[in-house]
């Protein structure tokens, strides 16, 4: 089976989830979300299956706009596809408060109206960012990029009744449209400077230096900005704390993995053509020092002060944005030594380590949602006594965002630190290592909340319910964290 | 699995265990006490070629023949090879078998299930996984490992310090003790990775390193460069003066066991890192530093020791005592001779059964009379006699007088600085009789803290309590017995050291 079979396989179990909300009279639908958990679990089985460069169509002139033989891109189609079936899995979870901000005042209505949809969008979005995994032609980068933000701007604003919600889609629509016009135009000056759509084509002509250098730079820099901006780079970052705070939780979740992962690997792609050229690297790896030096600093920082958990998280998610753009300014030039990590594999490292962490503190989130209003970082006070699973996971979750040894977090920045070291980064090491000191705190202020603090008197001690598939999905993200944490040649495999 | 994969991992095991609900403090001693024994055996003589200079090498296969070489357990490959692979030669003998009784001793003195307040699981898990990090990282053959398994504790340690911690201050503390030591591991972080960098190395193997490093020949301004960060790291970690603030606090509102487990075998981490992993791998760098260090540690002991002198409470002057006594270590290290680094190691033991056994006694004493102040304790030793002449005891040890292991490891320390002696007082020398004025200082505040505790006029309105209990004495026995023998008889450790310290000497060319 081909490559591409699966984006097909994806959009179709999409469709069929409208369907069958649309046709079929379910009385709980829910039965769609779990549908689709069953359906993503089938295809990231497939994952594994699938034939790798299928040579007729790599040839082909129609399938010019596809990666093939890239292990990368598998890599990547995997992170869209675990991130987007824990996604389902916490939307199922989340399905009350969903009705509850979206409750039609209608008579005769359907009392779950408008359910089905919200388990079939992050479907769509999820065959966007598989096919930006692969997309190899700036107007399918263009295309597959535009899949996944339209369905994020419908799936930002789901809560209509919430005025949070609301705020957070329309400043992602702007937001998000001023970045996509940049994304454009830079798209038209590279294919104005090289006379070619095929990144491939691009990069050798750009290496060549037969080419305009100013006319080049001006394409990265508004590429650049539209790509931080995706990223969440400052200066471009603004939108996330609002955004991640308004949305509903499992789209947050989404949004700071999957979007994020999709945002990087057309990032590199882009800028591995730039830094594969003699007479353009310099310029860009500065520019891309001086993003990353900004962005470590704002993310570390700001996150300090942070009280409410999901602004926490949003600025942990641009601190760890530094920490991949520190990777990505730091690419070593010239021929690797063998069986040394390329910027591209310490950047996909990264995200799936990061995937695993971030998802499992949102999954432990949307559980504490449910029975504990408000997401300040002081409402989980007691929790470890409340329910000490929930604070256990937590605590690993955190553990290894702060980049402790013997979790999958570590790794990451350990091969980070090391590829800058070797590239003699040193104002980025320094502020590195200062943005990790600072990440100490804010991840273990999290832990201290739920372990060293004593619950509210009055409130409630029952223990919280997981829902059995969040539980699983706990579990295994556990599990993930401290095995990849301990031997990270399991997840480096499945990049090679 | 070979049984130092087993030291290593029982307690693991057995906190993962507790997790799923087995009871907490008879996993827990059942496991300490398995480690234990399994360290005993390791230490037979019968696993060791003994010729007539001492311990020559190992037998077991998985010791390797030259000393230091780990039998892995697995690989990883890719960013240079890190495998986990555990081995051991004499060093890592003595801090095993330190680690081994402080542990067994910190969880059987540790309170039973229905006295701790809060998740007595928590607790047990948390001692469990303290001793494991320290096992680990003595036992690693690799550079990457034994930098995790020291971070194993940094969680425990904060909750434990949080959480079950004693005093108004120790959710500050718990902060102050895990910022402080995470930046401290960062820093160590960095450089290890300019060691990695600057040698170009492909593996993360620590006898591997060693030879790569005596191979590359780097220059002393680069060693230099790469040693500063080692030492400030590991100089964190070990409460090397000026970077010392967050020990006494932290000993002094740490629960018993974790101040026994932290001032007592944790601590030596960063002098273990010393000894095995920056001296060897950059000698020149060692050397061109070797000022610096002697400025510190006199520091550690001379200021750090008049602070001590002056403290108020008996936790805070233990606390700010095993701070000082770092100084000796680091003196032992910064003679460079083999005599002194033998001193060296056995001073890390000597202090870390003598540290855990005063612990271990003020703990029993805070327990009694819920403080520590010097002015509301006196005449104790009519109460509690048996509290009052193992104080004596472990007070007598941690001054370091003859019959314990303390005097024979500072003794070793003094003579090594005065080694190569040839008349002409150069720093080491300076520092050593400086040095020497500390143990003056550890006369006067251990003296005074057992006066003013112990003899004299009882004080007034303390509450009745009754002296210490089996489960108390029998922990503190342990310590004291192992401080005994090894003190009479110090050979018993040393001839590991011996042919462990030569071939590293010979790598340091001194």
């Amino acid at each position: 089976m081909p490559v591409y079979s699966l984006e097909i396989i994806v959009v179709c179990l999409g469709l069929l989830m409208l369907l069958i909300d649309a046709f079929a009279n379910l009385s709980d639908k829910r039965t769609i979300g779990y549908f689709g958990v069953l359906g993503l679990l089938v295809v990231i089985g497939l994952l594994f299956s699938v034939e790798w460069g299928s040579k007729d169509a790599a040839t082909s002139v129609f399938w010019k706009f596809y990666a093939f033989g890239d292990t990368k891109s598998l890599f990547f189609k995997g992170i869209a596809l675990v991130s987007t079936l824990i996604v389902l899995i916490m939307s199922i979870d989340f399905a009350p408060i969903v009705m509850a901000q979206t409750a039609d005042p209608e008579e005769g209505a359907h009392p779950q109206a408008g359910l089905g949809e919200f388990f079939a969008l992050p479907m769509f979005a999820c065959a966007g960012l598989m096919w930006m995994a692969s997309a190899n032609h700036l107007v399918s980068i263009f295309v597959s990029l535009e899949t996944v933000t339209i369905a994020f701007y419908i799936m930002v604003a789901y809560l209509r009744r919430n005025v949070g919600s609301l705020e957070a889609g329309v400043k992602y629509l702007i937001l998000g449209a001023l970045s996509t016009g940049f994304l454009v135009y830079g798209m038209t000056w590279l294919y104005g400077m090289t006379g070619s759509m095929e990144l491939p084509e691009i990069g050798k002509i750009l290496a060549s230096g037969e080419v305009n250098r100013t006319g080049a730079l001006f394409a990265f820099a508004l590429i650049l900005v539209a790509m931080a901006f995706k990223v969440g780079a400052v200066p471009f970052h603004n939108w996330i704390p609002d955004v991640y705070q308004g949305a509903p939780t499992p789209i947050t979740a989404f949004l700071s993995v999957a979007s994020k992962a999709a945002g990087f690997i057309v990032f590199l792609r882009i800028t591995a053509l730039y830094l594969s050229s003699g007479a353009l690297v310099g310029k860009v790896t500065v520019v891309l020092t001086v993003i990353a030096v900004l962005t470590l600093i704002v993310g570390n920082f700001v996150a300090l002060p942070q009280t409410n958990f999901k602004r926490l998280l949003a600025y942990s998610s641009v601190a760890h944005a530094g920490f991949l753009l520190m990777a990505m300014a730091s690419a070593p030039q010239g021929a690797l030594k063998e069986n040394a990590m390329s910027v591209g594999d310490v950047v996909s490292f990264y995200l799936g380590a990061y995937l695993l962490m971030t998802m499992l503190a949102f999954l432990v989130l949307s559980a504490l949602r449910t029975s504990i209003t408000g997401e300040n970082v002081g409402s989980f006070a007691g929790l470890a006594k409340r329910s000490p699973f929930l604070a256990i996971a937590m605590l690993i979750s955190m553990t290894s965002l702060a980049g402790i040894p013997l979790t999958a977090g570590f790794f990451g920045k350990l091969f980070v630190f090391k590829l800058a070291f070797d590239q003699e980064q040193w104002v980025l090491l320094a502020v590195g290592i200062i943005g990790a000191c600072a990440g100490f705190y804010y991840y273990l202020k999290i832990a201290a909340s739920m372990f060293l603090s004593e619950a509210p008197a009055g409130g409630t001690t029952t223990a919280i319910r997981v829902s059995p598939a969040a539980g699983i999905a706990m579990v295994f993200l556990m599990i993930a964290i401290i095995v990849v944490g301990i031997n990270p040649t399991m997840m480096m495999n499945l990049l090679r | 699995m070979t049984i130092l994969e087993i030291i290593v991992l029982l307690p693991i095991l057995a906190a993962i265990t507790i997790a799923f609900g087995a009871p907490a403090r008879a996993t827990s001693l059942i496991a300490a006490i398995g480690v234990a024994i399994c360290a005993f055996v390791t230490a037979m003589p019968n696993h060791f070629n003994v010729s007539k200079e001492g311990v020559s090498n190992f037998s077991f296969q998985y010791f390797g023949e030259t000393g230091f070489q780990g039998r892995k357990v697995f690989d990883i490959d890719g960013f240079p090879d890190i495998s986990l692979a555990f081995g051991i030669d004499g060093i890592s003998m003595v801090l095993m078998l330190l680690t081994a009784i402080v542990s067994l001793a910190a969880i059987w003195i540790s309170p039973k299930e229905d006295a701790i307040k809060g998740s007595s699981k928590l607790y047990y898990i948390c001692c469990l996984l303290i001793g494991a990090g320290a096992m680990g990282a003595f036992l690693s053959t690799d550079l990457f490992f034994l930098y995790a398994f020291h971070e194993l504790a940094l969680i425990p340690t904060f909750l434990m310090i949080g959480i079950f911690g004693v005093g108004a201050n120790r959710v500050k503390t718990a902060w102050t003790i895990t910022i402080y030591l995470g930046v401290g591991s960062l820093i160590l972080l960095l450089g290890l990775i300019a060691t990695m960098s600057g040698l170009n190395a492909e593996t993360f193997d620590i006898p591997s390193l060693i030879a790569v490093a005596r191979e590359s020949g780097m220059e002393q301004q680069a060693q230099m460069w790469i040693y500063l960060p080692l030492l400030i790291g590991f100089g964190i970690l070990v409460s090397l003066f000026p970077f010392h603030s967050w020990a006494p606090n932290a000993y002094a509102d740490a629960p018993t066991p974790v101040a026994m487990l932290h001032a007592g075998v944790l601590k030596k981490f960063g002098l273990y890192g010393l000894i095995r992993v920056a001296n060897p791998i950059l000698p020149q760098g060692a050397e061109a530093l070797t000022n610096l260090i002697l400025i510190l540690l006199v520091g550690n002991i001379i200021i750090l020791g008049l602070v001590t002198i002056a403290q108020k409470r008996l936790d805070k002057m233990l606390g700010y005592s095993s701070v000082m006594h770092m100084g000796y270590v680091f003196l032992g290290i910064a003679s460079g001779t083999y005599i002194g680094t033998v001193g060296a190691v056995l001073l890390m033991f000597a202090h870390g059964i003598s540290i855990a056994l005063l612990f271990a006694l003020s703990g029993a004493l805070r327990d009694r009379y819920g403080s520590l102040e010097f002015a509301k304790l006196g005449g104790l030793a009519k109460v509690i006699p048996a509290a009052g002449l193992l104080f004596g005891f472990a007070a007598f040890a941690s001054i370091g007088l003859p019959g314990f292991t303390n005097f024979a490891a500072e003794v070793m320390v003094f003579f090594g600085a005065f080694r190569d002696f040839d008349g002409t007082f150069g720093p080491l020398q300076w520092a050593t009789i400086l040095a020497l004025w500390g143990v003056v200082i550890s006369a006067v505040y251990m003296l005074r803290a057992f006066r003013n505790i112990f003899k004299g006029e009882l004080a007034a309105k303390l509450p009745k309590v009754s002296d210490l209990n089996w489960a108390e004495k029998l922990p503190i026995f342990l310590l004291l017995g192992t401080l005994l023998l090894t003190g009479f008889v110090p050979e018993l450790l040393i001839k590991y050291l011996r042919p462990a310290l030569e071939g590293l000497m010979v790598a340091v060319g001194g």
